[in-house]
């Protein structure tokens, strides 16, 4: 894996996804996140990393317009998603979302069996014209989360039921299965032991061959493993972003070396 | 506590030690004292419920027998003439049937058929006529009957009526007395189980009284209640919790919500008899009244009940749909609402449970009318359980005080039930986050 990544680095990266031009978020009086830049590149995995409460998950939820869900949350700045603005009034963030899937840090499968919670999105979307293309859908997107073999005998189970690294992966399933062009996942390993943690980082870099994936973490060392970009945030602010291996081996910014060798954070 | 950053006065080790054992004798005395303290109060309150169950048992359980009387009735053609039906001599036959049972009475005197005659309830000479209008064939004939005693005999055979005191401060001669215990030893009286305390109205006469009224009108009200308030009740809720802004005016009015849970049931009452029977102009007494009345009290506690439930779905729920792109109308009614059910209905069947145990508010809307026919659509004049309970309990007769603690264990039975219900849909399909 590690001989993957330091091929992608060589060859350069693709073009750019999102777009993000002076991004300022707002929790009522708290300025969250402020005046954010960032270019995330097509089919690459991007880490955003940085001490709790750096603003990196709300930078992340702008993204798919989460923050729009929570009261008092006031986003500022450009946001485009191939070349699009999303938070053009024109657009519907629950087409939006459709387009940006979402994984979240605790891993949250619906009180309901395995197959319902991966049918769950191509069914409010339509997109599957029968059972037998809804059977497909979900079988594809299992196997795209590397959990297939683990449930394909018990599809009516609950998703509840299955074990902390199997929901994260079921998750993972249950985004994917809506084609999404972009998946942001929001600590996705934090909860899970290192096995889980292992596979997960494995499917990331499965998932990057035909989607955008932004990951936050807390772990430089899964950022180092599984990115190509890396963000460093700090205190709101966009401290430094480049290439994972520059980031890690060569920071420009002072804070960033502090925070990598441990002394901030 | 390490020696690096000992400060001077740090006490040494043992005498830490020395002061923990100390404050542990202490802090478990205290433990003792709490749970004592909280034995007492549960002790309390289960000796309180006992003694409350106990004297309605003690009282009420005659109710649920009744003493009947089952003679043989020679419909004699000269009192019921079949061209004269409906209209009859009925009392006339009972009492000379009935006379006829008994030794040394001289069947040609009026007084005495009179007296014999009191032997019966009042409704014995009804239930003669609907067999015989039903089937006049038995103009002519003797037939067997079963019928209630009246309420003075039905207290002597349940040994309610002491026949130590004198005979001018009994409700019954020695005369009365000797009759019935000629009937009695001849087999004629029995003390089934009183069927008529559920099949029967309201009346007069507590032999004949039941509650059929006031289930039938406590059952119309409450459907009322529940068709009106939980529809309302879960709407509000989900409103004020999944889609209103968070302002000051939903804190107003979530405020006001719960003011108004506490607001005392009188005044609802009030608010329904002129809004609804003055303004409206629904008919008094009306259990679909008594409905809405409830409805408005019910509402509150369905409100709190639900967003309760609503909130205490997880966020990690609505934000794996919001993520998935589900639109917010959708995690509520596909993700949010299954999930809060068991709560909601919960907090619905408990507000149910209090509506049916409210009393004051159908008072002022004139449930508690005497009515001796129950109703058949809940635009009828009814009463309900605890109007009824209010009602008997007024009442002076002697049959009536076994039949209010009777009816207060009825309802009692149905609380307990309702509450039993809440309780099961709680613990089976309760989850666990």
């Amino acid at each position: 894996m590690n001989d993957m990544t330091k091929f992608d680095r060589f060859v350069g990266l693709n073009e750019t996804k999102i777009s993000a031009q002076g991004v300022n978020v707002f929790y009522g009086d708290t300025h969250a996140v402020k005046d954010v830049s960032v270019e995330i590149a097509e089919r690459a995995v991007t880490a955003f990393i940085g001490p709790s409460g750096c603003g990196k998950s709300t930078f992340l939820r702008c993204l798919n317009r989460m923050n729009d869900t929570i009261d008092g949350a006031r986003v500022e700045g450009q946001i485009h998603l191939d070349g699009e603005d999303i938070y053009d009034p024109k657009v519907d963030p629950v087409q939006l979302r459709a387009k940006v899937g979402m994984v979240f840090q605790k891993p949250n499968p619906f009180p309901k069996s395995i197959y319902d919670n991966v049918a769950y999105g191509p069914r409010i979307h339509g997109l599957a014209r029968n059972k037998a293309d809804l059977d497909e859908i979900v079988e594809k997107s299992l196997r795209r989360a590397a959990i297939w073999d683990e449930v394909k005998d018990r599809l009516d189970a609950p998703g509840t039921g299955l074990s902390g690294g199997q929901q994260q992966r079921l998750c993972i399933a249950r985004a994917v299965a809506t084609e999404p062009e972009v998946l942001l996942m929001d600590e996705p390993c934090s909860a899970l032991d290192p096995i889980a943690t292992a596979q997960v980082e494995e499917l990331i870099d499965e998932l990057k061959r035909n989607v955008s994936v932004v990951i936050v973490t807390h772990s430089m060392q899964q950022a180092a493993r599984v990115s190509q970009k890396t963000a460093f945030f700090h205190l709101g602010t966009l401290v430094e972003y480049g290439d994972t291996g520059q980031i890690f081996t060569n920071p420009k910014d002072p804070r960033t070396e502090a925070y990598i060798t441990g002394r901030i954070g | 506590m390490t020696d690096t950053s000992s400060a001077p006065n740090t006490p040494p080790r043992h005498g830490t030690g020395a002061a923990v054992q100390a404050s542990l004798a202490r802090r478990r005395r205290k433990q003792i004292a709490l749970q004592a303290c909280g034995i007492g109060a549960i002790s309390i309150a289960f000796l309180m419920l006992f003694i409350l169950v106990a004297s309605l048992v003690s009282s009420g359980y005659q109710a649920f027998t009744q003493t009947h009387v089952t003679l043989d009735v020679f419909v004699d053609p000269e009192e019921v003439r079949e061209e004269r039906l409906p209209r009859g001599g009925f009392d006339d036959v009972l009492a000379a049937s009935l006379a006829r049972m008994l030794p040394d009475v001289d069947t040609s005197d009026r007084a005495t058929l009179r007296q014999v005659e009191r032997i019966l309830s009042n409704g014995a000479q009804f239930a003669l006529r609907d067999m015989v209008v039903a089937d006049p064939s038995l103009i002519g004939q003797t037939i067997e009957i079963t019928v209630p005693v009246s309420d003075p005999y039905d207290q002597l055979n349940k040994g309610l009526i002491d026949r130590e005191t004198p005979e001018e401060n009994r409700r019954l001669k020695d005369e009365e007395i000797a009759y019935f215990d000629a009937l009695k030893e001849s087999g004629a009286i029995s003390k089934p189980f009183n069927f008529g305390l559920f099949t029967n109205a309201d009346s007069r006469f507590p032999e004949l009284a039941g509650l059929k009224g006031a289930l039938v009108g406590s059952f119309w009200a409450l459907l009322t209640c529940f068709v009106i308030s939980f529809p309302l009740g879960i709407g509000a809720a989900i409103y004020l919790e999944e889609f209103a802004p968070k302002n000051r005016v939903s804190d107003f009015i979530e405020v006001n919500i719960n003011n108004l849970a506490a607001v005392p049931s009188v005044v609802f009452g009030l608010l329904a008899l002129s809004v609804f029977i003055g303004w409206f102009g629904l008919p008094r007494s009306a259990p679909f009244v008594g409905g809405l009345t409830l409805a408005l009290m019910t509402m509150p506690t369905i409100i709190i009940a639900t967003r309760a439930a609503l909130k205490s779905v997880p966020p990690s729920i609505r934000e794996a749909a919001l993520g998935l792109g589900a639109s917010r109308q959708q995690v509520v009614f596909q993700h949010v609402l299954p999930l809060a059910m068991p709560g909601i209905l919960t907090g619905t069947i408990i507000g149910l449970a209090q509506a049916l145990g409210e009393t004051a508010p159908l008072l002022l809307i004139g449930m508690n009318a005497f009515i001796t026919s129950a109703a058949s659509s809940p635009f009828d004049s009814a009463t309900a359980l605890p109007t009824q309970i209010f009602i008997w309990a007024d009442s002076p007769e002697r049959g009536f005080v076994s039949r209010t603690s009777a009816a207060i264990l009825v309802l009692l039975g149905f609380l307990v039930t309702m509450n039993a219900i809440a309780i099961f849909l709680r613990q089976r399909f309760e989850r666990k986050w």
